[in-house]
Parts: structure tokens; sequence; C-alpha cells
């Protein structure tokens, strides 16, 4: 693969991202990164948490690289960074596969001149909103208007905007996030400037099918904000005063107009021209939508063999869509790879630790300035001067940005020259660098516990803004604490543990296969426990694809490849009856077939799929003619002479779903329904075919099924939540009422078949959730990692989860989130050996009192009592340093004060809480 | 698969998507190039306020 290099103008090995030439740079030119909404200079990084944090020179605005003049970047350059010579450069690169995840861009409405959006400067996109609700935005997350820097009273959002539009765009497909966007932005919003904004939303049908996506629209209805289900044609400017006037329709067909102070248009997801032409040099097809085409079944596979894609390129979606897809695409690139694993890849160079035990305490002191986020407020050399008078301490820098790369380095050379024995840095939070802070430890020799950080900045110069003096003398009393327990710290030791390479993958549906076989391809010996007697899950029930695809052909292949792949045993009429262990660890009893089998495995998968709502209304039951989806998808398989011969058909959606006892959105019955629709259209197009919806869900490109079935005569009609369609029989006839939203009178319908659209419903594992310790949420399904980042694994460390069992999705879903959980899995297995931390409860056998209060307690089972037979403290208890989580709640509970905290000791928290007194 | 292959990829493009492949990627045992067209990586999610639900800072 051929590169272009572009340069930066900036040498990155020199640049220490001091600012000085942003400061002194001439040439203002709006904020790319702030959508324009600000300034910045020609010189820049786009934004403080920049990676790398390192400036780069815009060539087309730079004074000097237009026309020869200025330079004065590179007069006050303090490292002689600036390298005005750079030359664009071609690097060849060998490699043996590639990702694509090139993004999207956002729908650019300037075209649409009835929105006025290049005119009225208080008609922003929900992209520009976003940089006005952030804190680091133009107006540090002031909700203000452009043109008068007031706060807006009134706000609309207009939905679809470069979505689901061939009229004034060319974009048919729905853009997946925009509703949910749009109300977040609602809601945030209010809780900028109060509950009394008011904020209205003018939408087509609201898509929010993603996993607690309908309890947010919920919950935002009752905060008030307003959802108007109007596609708005023009926004008016009312004289001069900035305000809008919009007009629109409301459901009882009244005209109506209202004055907004601001309007958001929620803008689509598309593909810019340069990633088409970039899709025509490597050759891979695209969709009619411009979107990356794959397959149901190879959902990140491009149309070239190792080339994969992922993110909003396969199609408009969201992050956690996305970063699954990151993980499938991982997946499906190191299974094509598999043969040269570790064949390219460099082993960091292990630096021997050097023994500290009995020396006495050397303490280096870094205080950062954090660019002006704390230097801004407090004064970090006053705190510095400060931390030399402290016992101990031996050394203290300031530092612009502790966090860069260079500074690192610098501090990794101190510690040694010094002869640091323990590093406190006052700078940020713990919880997102101390694990840098302690690489640099590691890498100058020193064990990575011999750290301790004081927080004067999300706890003191964010939030004594207002009072510099007093944060500055906070910021003293922080660094003094820390120093005061670093003196007492003492190296802590991790324990190496090997991780078992074999998995374990519970259900052998779609999901569950996929995940074994992307483990296998890898190279791990798995195993599929399915509690039925035969592979294949839910997807058995379905008929076909909207892709034209027979889901029964597709299964049928990818279960003869596990059948005969010789790293996969399958255990059919299979469950577990225990789980021990942890992570790298686990020892599963599996029973079935009318035994016990210990398994051994260092990682589980759990696909454990979901299953379909048997509906208690409609008159389900009574009626042969009246059908689940999937029950009429095996009539469609049969060829069932029902389906020919019918004059009628009717879906009604959302059964069972997004009703108070089950709200949330099953996410497939819309595109089912639909797909279905043009299924029955197609084998008789004089049948009259009714769909009965509340909001058409057909998200992404799946909008082009939506489009197709209204052009085949597929009628829809919407309908509330508290007018539902009534079922009656009147002798044979099969009859649904529904009110027509149009013209508000009830609709009689005479049908063949009824379809019920009904929920998917979670298999309620409880037993499965209590032996791996991972959660169910409220509605039965198994709760993620993190929502956004970690949706394919759990928060427990080893167990990874994928398809229905996660939250109900279609195959082509199901199978990315399969192979992402294979990826995060082969993440940890390619380790072979992981490391516990230190920073583990400990106890002192001759104290304990065998209460068992600790075993009792712990959430995480890491505390066990010793066999009576032992011959050291026989019935003490002892805790399993891999299974603890250094929680603390032992310690607290020990009525015997015989557990610790490696690292959290007694005297370190006492010396910590004394020295708070101690005035500075 | 018994074919000669290199035991690299390249990821184009350093948003959420490309960031977390990148790091499965090399967590699995290959090297990895991350392409980036603009001087920094993060994409589009680095541009947002906060995410839905948990209303952490996109950042």
């Amino acid at each position: 693969m051929e590169i272009v290099r572009h340069p930066r103008y900036v040498d990155e090995s020199k640049c220490i991202a001091c600012g000085a030439c942003y400061e002194k740079c001439p040439k203002k030119i709006p904020d790319t990164y702030n959508q324009g909404l600000a300034k910045r200079k020609a010189i820049y990084v786009e934004y403080a948490q920049a990676v790398p944090l390192k400036y780069r020179i815009d060539p087309d605005t730079c004074i000097y690289l237009q026309k020869k003049k200025c330079g004065a970047c590179k007069k006050l350059c303090p490292t002689g960074a600036i390298d005005f010579d750079m030359k664009e450069k071609i690097d060849t690169l060998n490699v043996g596969s590639v990702v694509l995840a090139p993004g999207f861009k956002p729908f650019d409405p300037s075209g649409f001149d009835t929105y006025n959006y290049a005119n009225l400067p208080n008609v922003m996109t929900a992209t520009e909103f976003e940089r006005i609700l952030s804190a680091s935005g133009p107006t540090t997350g002031h909700l203000i208007r452009m043109s008068d820097h007031k706060e807006p009273k009134k706000i609309a959002w207009l939905q679809c905007v470069g979505s689901r539009d061939i009229n004034r765009c060319d974009n048919p497909a729905c853009s997946s996030v925009c509703c949910m966007y749009a109300i977040k932005e609602a809601v945030i919003a209010k809780e900028h400037s109060g509950d009394d904004l008011d904020c209205a939303i003018f939408y087509m049908d609201m898509r929010t099918m993603g996993k607690e996506f309908e309890r947010f629209y919920e919950n935002a209805k009752k905060k008030g904000v307003r959802f108007i289900r109007c596609r708005v044609h023009s926004i008016v400017p009312v004289g001069d005063t900035g305000d809008m006037e919009l007009r629109y329709v409301t459901d009882d067909g009244q005209v109506t107009t209202e004055i907004f102070e601001q309007v958001v248009l929620s803008v689509g997801l598309q593909t810019p021209p340069e990633l088409v032409a970039l899709a025509d040099r490597l050759g891979i097809s695209l969709t009619k939508g411009n979107f990356c085409k794959t397959d149901p079944f190879e959902p990140v596979a491009t149309s070239r063999e190792g080339v994969y894609v992922c993110g909003a390129f396969q199609g408009p979606k969201d992050i956690p869509q996305s970063v699954i897809d990151a993980g499938a695409a991982a997946s499906a690139a190191g299974e094509f790879l598999s043969p040269a694993r570790n064949t390219l890849t460099r082993v960091p160079e292990i630096v021997p630790e050097t023994n500290v035990i009995n020396e006495r305490p050397r303490v280096g002191v870094f205080v950062c300035r954090c660019g002006v986020n704390i230097a801004g407020v407090v004064d970090v050399p006053a705190v510095a001067e400060y931390a030399r008078t402290l016992p101990y301490v031996e050394f203290v820098a300031d530092n612009l940005y502790s966090c860069s790369q260079d500074t690192q380095d610098i501090m990794a050379q101190t510690i040694r020259e010094q002869n640091l024995n323990r590093v406190v840095v006052a700078a940020c939070t713990p919880k997102t660098h101390e694990p840098l802070f302690q690489e640099t430890l590691i890498a100058a020799g020193l064990n990575k516990y011999l750290f301790e950080m004081a927080n004067i900045r999300n706890q003191d110069s964010w939030v004594h803004k207002n009072n510099p003096e007093l944060a500055t003398e906070k910021a003293m009393d922080l660094v003094r604490m820390a120093v005061s327990k670093a003196a007492l710290i003492q190296p802590l030791k991790e324990t190496a543990l090997n991780v078992n390479q074999a998995a374990l993958v519970i259900g052998g549906g779609v999901s569950g296969m996929n995940a074994a076989r992307s483990l296998s391809r890898q190279g791990y010996v798995t195993h599929i426990v399915e509690k039925s007697d035969t592979l294949g899950g839910q997807a058995r029930n379905l008929h076909t694809l909207p892709s034209g695809d027979k889901v029964a052909d597709r299964l049928e292949k990818l279960a003869a490849q596990i059948e005969a792949d010789e790293k996969i045993t399958v255990h059919l009429n299979t469950t577990l009856a225990g789980v021990e262990g942890f992570v790298g660890n686990f020892k599963t009893t599996l029973a079935g077939n009318g035994g016990e089998q210990v398994l051994e495995h260092g990682v589980a998968v759990i696909a454990t799929g979901g299953q379909e709502y048997k509906p208690a209304e409609y008159r389900y039951g009574e009626d042969p003619r009246i059908l689940t989806s999937l029950e009429l998808d095996r009539k469609l398989m049969d060829n069932d002479p029902a389906i020919e011969s019918a004059r009628s058909a009717v879906f009604i959606q959302c059964v069972g779903s997004r009703e108070p006892e089950r709200p949330y959105c099953s996410r497939i019955c819309c595109t089912h329904s639909v797909h279905n629709s043009i299924e029955l259209k197609r084998a008789n197009p004089d049948m009259n075919v009714f769909i009965l919806y509340r909001d058409v869900r057909t998200y992404g490109e799946k909008e082009y099924l939506y489009r197709e079935a209204r052009e085949l005569g597929v009628i829809f009609v919407r309908f509330d939540l508290e007018h539902k369609p009534e079922v009656r029989k009147d002798g044979d006839r099969l009859i649904v009422r529904v009110i027509d939203h149009v013209l508000g009178i009830p609709m009689d319908i005479e049908t063949d078949i009824l379809t019920l659209a009904s929920a998917i419903l979670p298999n309620r594992e409880e037993k499965l959730a209590r032996f791996f310790k991972v959660p169910l949420n409220e509605d039965g399904f198994f709760v993620e990692k993190h929502a956004k980042l970690g949706p394919s694994e759990f928060a427990t460390d080893g167990v990874f989860l994928c398809g229905l069992a996660h939250y109900p999705k279609p195959i082509d879903e199901s199978i990315a989130q399969a192979r992402a959980a294979a990826s995060r899995a082969i993440t940890l297995l390619a380790r072979e050996k992981i490391h516990t931390s230190g920073q583990v409860a400990e106890i002192n056998p001759s104290w304990c009192s065998q209460c068992g209060t600790c075993v009792s307690l712990c959430p995480y089972s890491a505390p066990t009592f010793r066999s009576p037979e032992e011959r050291f403290w026989p019935g003490k208890a002892e805790i399993n340093p891999a299974l603890c989580k250094g929680c603390g709640l032992c310690v607290a509970s020990c009525r015997s004060g015989a557990i610790h905290l490696k690292g959290f000791d007694n005297d370190q928290i006492f010396a910590q809480i004394f020295s708070m007194n101690e005035a500075g | 698969m018994t074919k000669d292959v290199i035991g690299s990829v390249l990821v184009v493009g350093g948003g959420i998507a490309g960031m977390r492949s990148a790091l499965d990627l090399a967590n699995s045992g290959y090297y990895v190039y991350l392409l980036e067209k603009s001087p920094s990586i993060g994409g589009v999610m680095s541009q947002l306020d906060k995410t839905f639900p948990t209303n952490d800072c996109a950042m």
C-alpha cells in the first residue's frame, strides 16, 4: 500500500506543545474542530487533549507558506521544531490486511435554501450545537445563540436533514443516530438552561431502537421535551430579531406557526466523495447509498479479500455499533493473518526493577500545569516551591503537560538521575492517568506502586475557578498529603498467572457459532455448549433476509463448518452446572447427556440468545390465521397455501414492545415485517397488505425496504399506545379495527393473515449471571461493561457477550458482535499470562478469628477458608489475589482488624489525614 | 490457511472504530499502522459533548 504523509511543518520529535507559536501567530482562521464557530490560528493543535499533542501548520492559511513572509513561529519556537521545508512524502507499507474505518461526513445543509442555514446565524447543525454544549467549545459550554449571545428560551430540532430524502438531496438512507442525538441534546440543553427551556423535536418517525434508548425517549417526554411529528418545510426569519418562524401541521391536521429563538438541524451521516474515490481505488463495491457493501453473514468483509470495514462507512451507525464492528473487523483481519501472529510485533524492553526496600524515601514531586487547565487558576510555581520544603522531597519540577510523551521520557530520566524512589504527580485524576505515570516508573526501573497522585485539576482548579488563592492553598494541601503518604508506600508484587488457552462459548446459535469460529480460526481450542439438540438457535425460525439470502442455507453452511472444525467441540443437550475460578483459569462443570464433565478454559463468551414473546393480546391463539412473525416465516418457508390464497394481510407492530411492562424497542420487528410485506406482495401482487405501526424503525439502509414496500402498495397506518388496533371475529371473518391517523375515524380491515410483530424476550439467565458474576438489567438482558466503549464484554474480566443475550438485533449485527466478543477474548488469550494487581487485600492469619464475615461479604468470592487439614493456619481465611479487586469491603468489615489493603494501609491513610490538618 | 501472509495491518481512519480495531489487533499480536488524515486521532466522537446514557464526556 502506498500512503501519503502530509507535512505537518512541525517536527513532532521536537515540539513540546508549549503554545508559544500559537500565541504569536498573527493569522486567525475559523476553527474547524469547533465547526467554524470560533477562531484559531494557522498553527494549531485541534484540541487540548489531542493525540499526539503536537502543533501543525495549516499550509493553506499560513502567511509564510503562502507568501514567504512572517515566520514568527519559527523565530519563537524554543526547541526549533518549525520546519517550513517539510515536503509531502510517499511511503510504501507492506501489510497483510487492511481495515477501513474512514468514518462519515455530517451532511452540509447549505444547499437547502428554505432552511436558510447559510444566512441565519441561529440555524445551526447538530454537530455545531454539540460544540456549543461542550465546556471546551466556543462558548465554554454556555448555551447561547450566535447572533446576539442571548440565551435562547425556545429551541427546535428538525430531524432527517440530509437523511431519508431523495427530493432535496440524494440520501435515501436513514442515518440511524439523529433521533437519539437530538433527544440527548435537548435533555442536556435543558440541564444547561433550566427546565423552562422549551425544546421541540420535529420528526417523521422516532427511531430509538438501541439499548436503553426507548427509556431515554420516554424520560425526555417526562422532562417536557416536545415531540412533534411533522417535517418542517422552511425556516423563516422574523424581521431582524434573530428569531425564526416554523410552520407545521399538528396531528389533528391544524396548520400552526410557532416562533423559535434557535433551530438545530439534525444532519445525517453520509460518505464524502473522497471516500467514494478511495473505494474505487481499492476496488471495493459500495451500496446505492455509497456505503461499503457487505454480506449479512460477513458484515465486516468488503468485496475485496483481506480488506475489512467498520464504523459509519459500512452504513450509518452509532458509537456502540461502530465499536462492535471495529472488534469484528480486527477479528476478521486476525483470522486472515493468523499464521503470521507475533511475527512483526516488538516486545517492549523490560527494565530491571531497583530494590528500594530499606532505603530512605527520596520523593520526586512533579506538578503539572495541564496547559492552562491547572496553571490558569493555581499558582503552579508556588506549589512547586512549597513542595521543595516538604520532608523527604529531593526533587521538584513543574511540567506543562506531564502526560505528553516527551515529558514522560524526561521524568523517567530524572527518576534515574536523581535516584528517586517515590514519585508524586500533582495533576489530574488517577482514574485516567495513573496507568500512564506508572508506565513511566516502570521505564525508570521503579516498582509502579511507588507512586502517588494528587488531583489538583478535577478536584481543585476546575471547581475553584473563581478563587485562585484558595485553590493554590488547596493544591499545596493536596501535595503535602500525597507526599506524606508516598514516604510510607512500599513496592508491591504482582502475581503472574497463566491464561488457559481454551475458550468456552455458551450458546450454539448464529452468535455462538460465529464467536467460536473466529476463536478457532485464530488458533484457539473452543467448546460450544448448547442446551438444545441442535445448532442454529433462533435463526432456524427465519425464512429469508432482506438481502434475499435463505437463512436456512447459510445456517447449514455455518453449522457444517463448525462441525468440521477440529478445534471446536460442540456439546449438545448440555447446560452449565457450576463455574469456579476466574479470568484465565475457569473450571466449568458441564451437565448433559447423562453425565458431568469439568472443562478448564481461560475465557467465556455468553451467547445465550433470546426468544419470541407469545402474545397475550390481539386474540393470539384463538384463530389459526393469527400468527407471530416467526410463525409467518415458517409458513413462508413451507410454501403454505394459506399465503398464496390470501387476499389481505395485516401486520401489527410493537406487540409486547414499547409497552409500560416492557419499555424497550425490539429493534428488528419493523424491518422484519416490512421485508415480509414485500415477500407477500411479490408472491401475490393483488394482496392488500397493511402494516399498523407506531414508528417505522427501518434504520440505516433498511430504509430502502420501507420505500420499496410503499412503492409496491403496502399501506402503512399509524396508531398510538392509547388507541391500539382491535381484533375481532365476525362469524368466520377476521377483522382488525384501527383508527386512521389522518381521518381520525375507525377503519375495519378484513384479513386472511394477521401477523403480530411480537417482542424479543431475553432468556433471563439468572443462574449464568450468578456463575460468572455478571449483571442482568431490569428487562433481563445482560449488562455490558460500557454502553458505548465496551459493548461486547463484561466488567468481570474474561467474560464476553454477544447476540440477543445483549439486546435484540438482526443477524448481521449479531455476527459482528460475536466476532467482536471473540476479538476482545483473543486480546486476553494472546497475552498468555496475566498479572494480578498489587493492590489487593491480605489477611494476617494470626489475627483471623475465622468468623467468616469476609467470606460471605466479598462480591468477587476472593476470601475462602483454608482447609482444616492444612499444616499452616488451618481453617483461617485467605484471599485469592487473582479474584480480589481491592475494593476494601473485607478490610472495613473485619472485626479482628486482620485484613489490610496493600497500598492503602492504615499508617498511609492516617499520615494523609494527619497532614491535612497541618496548615501550610 | 497455509498461504504466506504478512503479520501487519493498515487501519485507515483514527476515529473510535479505527482506534478500537487498531488496539484489538495490536493486542492480538499484529503490527498496526494507523492512518489518520487530520493532525490528531479521535474523529467525530472527540467533538461530541457528552454521550448517552452515561453522560460521560465524549473525550
